[in-house]
């Protein structure tokens, strides 16, 4: 009985120590994009961004057993993040669609 | 009556009450997060061009706390893994490792507060600007002593990335000659406004986020010998909240530090 | 100490530890009634609490409304109280300053929305009745629920207080715009934005109680789609309290930074205040607070009436005695209303320099959501078509509130519309608009709650005549004082104006190409006058309502409105626990007027009867 929930945890304890080291790679990976000279801003933003998704879906996934979860925290998740792509998208258009010769602020 | 699905999950939903409930918690927290990182995006765009800071926060600091917190959300998982397979020892071995760990993120998150705290731009009566960490502020004395270098302009002192091989010394600077002094607070700038606030709130959750943990790792452990699936539930429910955690600093850490 | 959670499937009867579990629970006083962690007591607190701050609210309301009449004039009999209370700076002489004018304000929009009429319509209403009507023992997390409460009253005290620290309270209006509610010289605003993250913190836990509740909960047998409209409604309203209102906590931490830490979040670079550059950042966008504020700010508008059409159409479905008309529309819509309510808040925005585009993505939008309003009410009234219509007092309130919710959404379409709304902003038709939906929208709708559930609660029925009294007064008074507003406004008065408008008057400026005419500001006094009479209408029922807990006429049974929903079918009041055992579902929510059956009602947990005669058996074959 025992035996068999130290295979468990065991497994699991190698989930985890993959989960980390992937962690650590994407961190890495973060730097090194934010450091890349001859790239503007923009870009490396957009990469950095990329790559902190990635690691989030890692922890989302697989930490929070997101992966295997109920159909009903996918739907809350999912008006969740329409919601919040609403607030940021409309609030960042409002800004750039000025009338003409008028500036945000 | 007693509450039904306060343990067992309800068949039709596959959840218990407290996992819905921690779910739902958590999408008010995506909003609440998410309303802050909209205002960083609106400051930061809407910021004059060139007056934005890179380069204000120690990277290495940063990173030793992405590993510190992402080790931490691993042995919270492992603490449950081990409620699970009822291995109470590793849960209060693992526990334990989470709290060690979230005291090193705040130790780690106040030393970073205490260096911007001291840190110093002097606006002096010719001009010039002297920009470093406070050494000797003496009320008595009538001169400021700080460890730090000199610019010609305010705008130097934004993109500290672009600047190879800053070389900072002792500067003693008299009283006469200060006309204006402030700190690296969060009123010096939209930056570190947003900076103090987002790390500041996130670090409130890191404590909220510690105590609970600690009540369960200590006085709450009560409940494994009575209840131990309910208490199990309890463990998984605040590690999901401590993973989520976790998710918003894998956000602030690039967003502030790295960008 | 409590007892163990038994870990045993919940719907093993083990009478014995159940019996075990009441012995051991005898709370005493202040478990029962202050701390309580029963839904039932819970939601009864929060009506109280919630009605004391309603008349707060209507006492700010009449010392503007003089204010507005009769400007710089003492204010009768209270003057003094005022000045002795508030000071002289603030009330001298016994009247109401600018500056306490505009604290009235912003208190009694604050008070009202976020101390009244929320918290009576989800809070109250919800805790008391959303988990009898589901079939539950209770809420899924009780010891939430009493945390809940206990921060409603602390942000309600936190937002009192301040009227009494030196500067007053809160006067940038309950919309607290940036930079005017940093530049203030008060505390006061600080005040207020802490009351309100308490008063947020509250809102979400009991959302998060309640849709849990409402997920997990449920009886045997109650499907999605057999679920009271009431109950669906407070589920979107949990939604929307859930999702909306963590960024106006964002915001409200943010401009908390800006009052106390002096950073710069929501201050533009270049700010003056009182003709000097202010000594802040700057690099802040005053813009961004109102895109948070009202991301929140026009959820929490459906906030506040989808709980008045649950009631309503629970009272409409009671008194008809036929099921509503088109529930399916009905839940559907409330989902629109709720999904589509987050994206629309930018027409609050119109005059703030939007562009086009994003102006005409706004008003868009806010026409879509028109539509599955408009269908609610429509459900509404064409279910009173054929309907054996029974006028109690909780009838009547639920049939006024129909004219005057449509009046209210009605006149929304101009301001809506962003040209209309260019002209129509901030003026005097914006507030008859908000509160004909809210005024006599919501809280007839909540009057009619009360009348109608009061049965339950207390076993008595509340005072007909009385009620008859308190509804005809309310209903003439509340259109008295709100429909010269439309014209008001039309003609330019605007907003939040101290000396209601007196400067823009022809009285005082004659010949000016612009005024506003003596026909015009003649209606205040008109609408003072309502607005004591609307005062005066209440006592009947604020006696009323006290007197029937103790002498009210006794009711006839544990259902006294012969009313399908489950709520109706517990021993009166409810026991801890509300059910022996988990009711069994079986049929829909309204199933009035059944053909063939012999009541005119079927209760939802009345097992299935078979309609045919009972066979019968064929003749033995020995003899």
């Amino acid at each position: 009985m025992s035996e068999s929930h130290s295979v468990d945890f065991k497994s699991y304890l190698r989930r985890c120590i993959y989960v980390f080291v992937a962690v650590v790679c994407t961190t890495s990976l973060m730097i090194c994009a934010s450091y890349l000279p001859h790239y503007s801003w923009a870009v490396k933003v957009v990469l950095i961004l990329a790559v902190a998704c990635v690691n989030a879906f890692i922890v989302a996934g697989f930490l929070m057993h997101l992966l295997s979860e109920k159909k009903m925290i996918y739907l809350l998740l999912g008006f969740t993040a329409c919601f919040f792509a609403g607030l940021m998208g409309l609030t960042i258009y409002a800004m750039h669609d000025m009338p003409s010769g008028t500036s945000f602020h | 009556m007693e509450i039904p699905y306060a343990v067992q999950p309800r068949p039709d939903t596959g959840l218990y009450n407290a996992k819905a409930g921690i779910w739902l918690f958590l999408a008010s927290e995506v909003m609440l997060f998410g309303a802050l990182f909209s205002a960083y995006v609106l400051l930061r765009v809407g910021a004059v061009p060139g007056e934005w800071p890179h380069g204000w926060l120690n990277v290495t600091l940063g990173t030793i706390n992405t590993l510190v917190l992402a080790l931490s959300a691993i042995t919270t998982l492992l603490a449950w893994v081990a409620c699970k397979t009822r291995q109470f020892d590793k849960f209060k071995f693992f526990h334990a490792c989470t709290l060690l760990l979230a005291l090193t993120f705040l130790c780690i998150k106040g030393y970073e507060y205490h260096d911007k705290w001291i840190h110093y731009e002097i606006q002096l009566t010719d001009g010039r600007i002297a920009d470093g960490h406070m050494l000797e502020n003496n009320p008595k004395e009538d001169y400021v002593v700080i460890e730090g270098r000199y610019v010609a302009d305010e705008k130097d002192l934004y993109d500290l990335r672009a600047q190879k091989d800053i070389k900072t010394g002792e500067i003693k600077i008299p009283r006469p000659q200060i006309k204006e002094m402030e700190n690296y607070g969060p009123w010096h700038n939209t930056y570190l406004a947003l900076y103090f606030t987002l790390t500041g709130l996130h670090a409130l959750h890191i404590l909220g986020g510690s105590i609970v943990i600690g009540y369960l790792w200590g006085p709450g452990r009560r409940m494994w010998k009575t209840d131990p699936e309910r208490f199990t539930n309890r463990v998984e429910v605040s590690g999901l909240f401590w993973h989520f955690v976790d998710l918003v600093w894998i956000f602030l850490f690039p967003v502030l530090y790295l960008m | 100490m409590r007892p163990p959670v038994h870990t045993s499937f919940p719907y093993d009867a083990e009478h014995d530890e159940h019996e075990q579990h009441h012995a051991r629970h005898d709370p005493g006083f202040w478990r029962t009634y202050i701390f309580s962690t029963d839904h039932k007591i819970i939601g009864i607190q929060y009506g109280f609490t919630a009605l004391c701050f309603m008349l707060f609210g209507f006492f700010l309301l009449l010392l503007m409304r003089w204010q507005i009449a009769h400007p710089g004039a003492p204010v009768p009999f209270i003057g003094p109280l005022l000045e002795k209370v508030l000071g002289p700076v603030m009330a001298g002489n016994g009247a109401i300053s600018p500056d306490l004018y505009n604290s009235f304000g912003a208190m009694h929009g604050t008070i009202m929305i976020f101390l009244a009429v929320v918290p009576l319509a989800f809070a109250a209403f919800g805790n008391y009745v959303v988990p009898l009507m589901i079939g539950a023992p209770d809420m899924a997390f009780p010891r939430v629920n009493m945390a809940s409460y206990q921060a409603y009253v602390l942000g309600g005290i936190v937002m009192v207080v301040s009227f009494f620290i030196p500067g007053g309270a809160a006067q940038a209006g309950w919309t607290s715009y940036s930079p005017l509610a940093t530049s203030i010289p008060t505390h006061g605003q600080a005040f207020w934005l802490v009351g309100m993250v308490l008063l947020i913190t509250s809102s979400l836990l009991g959302a998060v109680n309640f849709i849990a509740t409402i997920i997990q909960l449920r009886a045997p047998g109650m499907t999605w789609m057999r679920l009271p409209f009431f109950v669906w409604a407070q589920f979107v309203t949990a939604f929307l309290l859930l999702l909306a209102f963590p960024p106006l906590e964002a915001a409200g931490i943010m401009q908390l930074m800006d009052n106390l830490a002096h950073t710069s979040f929501f201050l533009p670079t270049g700010l003056a205040i009182g003709g000097h550059l202010a000594h802040v950042s700057g690099g802040g966008s005053p813009l961004l607070w109102q895109h948070l504020f009202w991301f929140l700010g026009h959820p929490e508008v459906y906030v506040l009436i989808l709980p008045a059409m649950g009631i309503v159409c629970e009272i409409l479905a009671n008194n008809t005695r036929k099921p509503i008309w088109g529930y399916k529309s009905l839940v559907y819509s409330a989902l629109a209303i709720g999904f589509l309510s987050f994206i629309v808040w930018a027409h609050h925005m119109y005059l703030t320099g939007m562009g086009q585009k994003i102006a005409t993505f706004f008003q868009t939008t806010t026409m879509i959501i028109s539509i599955p309003s408009v269908i609610i009410l429509t459900c509404l009234l064409i279910s009173l078509w054929g309907g054996s219509i029974r006028f109690n007092t909780p009838m009547l309130f639920a049939l006024g509130f129909l004219p005057m919710f449509g009046i209210g959404g009605l006149t929304g379409l101009p301001l809506g519309l962003a040209p209309a709304d260019i002209y129509l902003h901030d003026t005097y038709y914006v507030i008859a608009h908000f509160h004909y939906v809210v005024a006599p929208g919501t809280i007839f709708a909540l009057f009619a709650g009360i009348y109608y559930w009061f049965p339950k609660m207390t076993g008595r029925m509340m005072n007909e005549f009385w009620g008859r009294v308190h509804f005809w007064g309310s209903f003439v008074f509340m259109n008295v004082v709100f429909m010269p507003m439309f014209a008001q406004g039309m003609e330019g008065m605007l907003r939040r104006m101290a000396d209601g408008g007196v400067n823009y008057s022809a009285a005082r400026v004659p010949g000016a190409l612009a005024t506003l005419p003596n026909s015009i500001m003649a209606l205040h006094t008109w609408i003072l006058w309502g607005a004591m009479a609307l005062g005066l209408a209440q006592i009947p029922f604020i006696i009323n309502l006290f007197w029937s807990i103790k002498h009210g006429e006794v009711a006839k049974s544990d259902n006294p409105w012969q009313s399908t929903t489950l709520e109706w079918q517990t021993p009166t009041p409810p026991p801890h626990g509300n059910f022996d055992r988990p009711p069994r579902v079986c049929r829909s929510p309204y199933e009035y007027s059944v053909p063939g059956h012999a009541a005119d009602f079927t209760p939802q947990n009345e097992p299935d009867i078979p309609m045919t005669a009972p066979k019968i058996s064929p003749a033995p074959a020995v003899h």
